[in-house]
């Protein structure tokens, strides 16, 4: 720290974070071993889980759509993943086509 | 093995869990509700410029007490619309090619406005079985058909929106298996083959945004001589 930085009463100078809780922590941040803790900490009710995918929503709302100069990519990405996800529904029906030869 | 260009239309499900709900729900993501902004997002805009479009269009031959059904008809639109259309995406599934969906649809509205016009207008609405000016021996045989003609209307709004994304979405299949099976021995004709399905592609793009309006307009029309 450099010299110049006046310490304020009631604070240390070589801790200068307070001290940040787990719960808070986002998931990059979360060291390995600390990863079943975490886990176990997040909030699994109906309730948690709709917060869950509203956050998610938001964020890619938010990153891909509500911007001044949305182009087609934000809807695609959207469009894309649902046909994938089509094709995963659908594959235990699918794989019968596989190998035939009259379809 | 059963017959397998039929599969597509069975309904999907996984681990025995229907999957039609999540089809059916899925355009509601597409469309988010614009805040109150007074410049949105492009795809805000674009959303909402539309329903202004389709609800001027509806609504204009429509009087006072019809536009009472503004917001269905318009969400209706809509709906129908993104179903047949996010069913042209490869591997999807269109919840418009079940029966039961179609059937669903057009039953209640179209009770709806038949009800709507018998307890409000009766001798009016009982009027519309008869059309002017039919020579006096005819009128009995008229009456007989009109009344056929009305009461088999839901059944022609629900089949005819199946039955045209039906074959549409039968056709892309056979001809693309048509081009897959071209394509080893023939390859020229398979171009060909390819050619068409392109072409038929785009025509059923067309298909499923015009079968959405006409199922819309058609009751529209039915809301009008009732209201």
């Amino acid at each position: 720290m450099s010299p110049r930085c006046r310490s304020l009463p009631g604070t240390s100078r070589w801790r200068s974070h307070r001290v940040m809780l787990l719960k808070d922590t986002k998931l990059m941040d979360v060291k390995l071993g600390q990863l079943g803790t975490w886990l176990a900490m997040r909030d699994f009710t109906p309730r948690g889980i709709l917060g869950a995918i509203r956050r998610g929503y938001d964020r890619y709302y938010n990153k891909y759509i509500n911007v001044r100069k949305g182009g087609l990519g934000g809807i695609s990405m959207v469009l894309a993943g649902y046909a994938v996800l089509s094709y995963v529904w659908s594959y235990s029906h699918i794989k019968h086509d596989r190998r035939r030869k009259y379809h | 093995m059963n017959l397998s260009f039929f599969d597509q239309f069975s309904s999907p499900s996984m681990l025995g869990i229907p999957l039609i709900l999540i089809s059916m729900a899925f355009p509601a993501l597409l469309l988010p509700s614009p805040d109150n902004r007074w410049i949105t997002n492009r795809l805000s805009t674009i959303q909402l410029w539309f329903v202004n479009f389709i609800t001027k269009q509806l609504l204009t031959p429509l009087n006072k007490e019809g536009h009472k059904w503004a917001l269905i008809l318009t969400s209706l639109m809509v709906f129908l619309l993104l179903i047949n259309l996010l069913g042209l995406l490869p591997y999807t599934f269109t919840p418009t090619t079940q029966l039961s969906m179609s059937l669903a649809l057009a039953f209640p509205l179209w009770l709806a406005t038949l009800l709507t016009g018998l307890r409000n207008q009766p001798s009016a609405s009982l009027g519309h079985l008869l059309p002017e000016g039919t020579p006096t021996l005819l009128i009995p045989a008229l009456v007989m058909i009109e009344t056929t003609s009305l009461l088999i209307r839901p059944f022609a709004l629900g089949v005819r929106l199946t039955a045209n994304l039906t074959a549409g979405h039968l056709l892309i299949q056979l001809i693309s298996t048509a081009t897959m099976a071209l394509f080893p021995t023939m390859p020229a004709v398979s171009l060909l083959t390819l050619l068409i399905l392109l072409l038929l592609t785009i025509l059923e793009v067309a298909v499923a945004m015009i079968q959405a309006y006409v199922f819309v307009l058609l009751l529209s029309l039915y809301l009008q001589e009732n209201i």
